[in-house]
């Protein structure tokens, strides 16, 4: 690891206005930044300390919809009676995320911008167009079991690892970001995260120094009913393969509402709308849930090695459905 | 930077990139604490921050300072073992040590953390530390002994 300058600003002005020097970095629970630093992936030179910061509430505003604080922890989230309540999804994504030390550190906020798990990406023995703008992609025609099979491209097909942002991605969140100017903005969890296309470096639409302040999260109906599905290799302490965020809402077994986002299987938490459409309006059984699920593949562009991401895809759909409509 | 490490001050002269885990081991003389991975990924680092679990190897030294950290050093009081300690002794919860005191400060925060009710609850909140020899199911007996169900 290089060294750093640590700046532990007094206020958020001082950090905005540091934030958007060359080698700058904000630091809020550290646990990925410390893990990309040790293997020299990423190389800050002044480390931007946000803590106290943010805020770090989860709390139910007017309109009933939820706000989590930027620098609100993994764990405090997960178990946070209304979020368990109607956000299910949301809590049981993150109870499945990491370990328990690790949720008692990391922060939604670092958790959003948590970068990918690829191994080529994270070994600076190996040349990378994420790390190394046109270095190459090894991963292509390497081993790609774990990476993408949609909206992936020729420069990359990593995938965005965490398992919060799945959940918000089937509840239409929306992130409230402040930049060095002071300036704030509302920002659709959609329009969040970029494809990689010919830049696989930029990940994300956030203006240089901008900050994550709160997400914020709208109360639906399908929301109450979500469930969070998650394939792993190992039973526990393991990222996602394949995972899905299934949201719905049924009433007099007609499906009204829903919201499939899926892990594991892009470069951002990626929606099926396709799958939805199957499932608008139609009844809620068996037989049309299989009949949607199985649309999950569409567009899916794989490798030798993780091909069988679209079956499995398939499955997690029609388990969550299961789950959601139980 | 002065840390506050088991109820004591100490002072260090240390770089900013020096992690928690390499301030106590090697400055400030706590060995207690277990270097495996360095990256968050087996929990033998496992200390506490104002009474929460942590991994201290992927926590800054500087950033832990103004809070109390609690170190495996820190659990007994005088020769008097902390009942998890023991429970570990008892039941033999281990076979080459180096994982354990990560397991025991794990297992301390899991039992005020209320997650001791069944053993599926202990393995899954004790799913942070790996122990490459395999003593899992003594090390759930010693946690399942100390939170008082065994
Ligand atoms: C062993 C291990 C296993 C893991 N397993 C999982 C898993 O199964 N599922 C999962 O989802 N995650 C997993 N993680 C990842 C973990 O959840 C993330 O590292 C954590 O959420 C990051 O949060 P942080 O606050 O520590 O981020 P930091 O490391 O502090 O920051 C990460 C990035 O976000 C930026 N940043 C932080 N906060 C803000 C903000 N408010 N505004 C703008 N930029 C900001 C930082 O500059 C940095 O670039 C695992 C991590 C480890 C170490
Ligand atoms: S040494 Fe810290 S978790 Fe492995
Ligand atoms: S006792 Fe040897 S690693 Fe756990």
């Amino acid at each position: 690891m290089e060294g750093f300058t640590l700046a532990q600003p007094r206020s958020l002005d001082d950090a905005l206005a540091a934030g958007p020097q060359a080698g700058a970095k904000y630091i809020a629970g550290g646990t990925d930044l410390m893990q990309l630093a040790k293997d020299n992936v990423e190389t800050p030179h002044h480390l931007i300390d946000i803590e106290g910061l943010l805020p770090d509430t989860i709390s139910t505003a007017t309109d009933g919809s939820l706000q989590l604080g930027a620098l609100a922890r993994m764990v405090e989230v997960a178990t946070h009676a209304d979020v368990r309540s109607s956000w299910p999804a949301l809590s049981e994504a993150l109870l499945l995320s990491a370990s328990p030390q690790i949720r008692n550190m990391g922060t939604v906020g670092g958790n959003l911008l948590q970068r990918t798990r690829c191994g080529y990406f994270r070994d600076v023995g190996f040349s990378c167009n994420k790390r190394s703008p046109g270095s190459g992609c090894p991963a292509i025609p390497g081993e790609s079991r774990g990476l993408g099979v949609l909206g992936v491209s020729d420069h990359c097909i990593a995938t965005h690892p965490s398992d919060m942002p799945v959940a918000l991605m089937a509840m239409d969140a929306s992130l409230q970001l402040v930049s060095p100017g002071g300036g704030t903005r509302l920002v659709p969890f959609a329009e969040f995260y970029r494809l990689p296309g010919s830049t696989p470096e930029i990940e994300t639409n956030l203006l240089p120094g901008e900050l994550i302040v709160a997400v914020v999260v709208p109360r639906s109906a399908s929301a109450r009913r979500s469930r969070y599905v998650k394939v792993r290799d190992r039973a526990s302490f393991e990222f996602a393969v394949v995972s899905a965020a299934v949201a719905l809402e049924v009433t007099d077994g007609t499906v009204r509402n829903v919201r499939i986002a899926m892990g594991g299987v892009a470069p951002r938490p990626w929606r099926l709308s396709q799958v939805e459409a199957a499932l608008q309006g139609r009844p809620a059984t068996p037989e049309s849930f299989q009949e949607a699920a199985s649309l999950a593949g569409e567009g899916a562009v794989t490798t030798k090695d993780n091909a069988f991401k679209v079956k499995l895809m398939e499955r997690a759909i029609l388990r969550g459905l299961q789950l959601a409509s139980a | 930077m002065v840390l506050q490490v088991n109820g004591q001050r100490v002072s260090l002269s240390l770089e900013p990139r020096t992690s928690l885990l390499d301030a106590l081991r090697e400055y400030a003389g706590l060995t207690g604490t277990k270097k495996g991975c360095d990256r968050g990924s087996c929990g033998a680092c496992t200390v506490h921050i104002d009474g929460r679990r942590v991994v201290s190897c992927l926590t800054l030294a500087a950033r832990a300072q103004g809070k109390a950290v609690t170190t495996i050093e820190g659990l007994a009081s005088g020769d008097d073992l902390h009942p998890m300690q023991a429970a570990f002794l008892h039941h033999d919860a281990y076979q080459c040590g180096y994982c354990t005191p990560g397991q025991i400060m794990s297992a301390v925060a899991l039992v005020q953390e209320g997650h001791a009710g069944s053993d599926a609850e202990i393995r899954e909140n004790m799913s942070g530390n790996i122990c490459r020899c395999g003593a899992y199911a003594n090390i759930v007996g010693a946690i399942r002994d100390a939170a008082g169900r065994a």
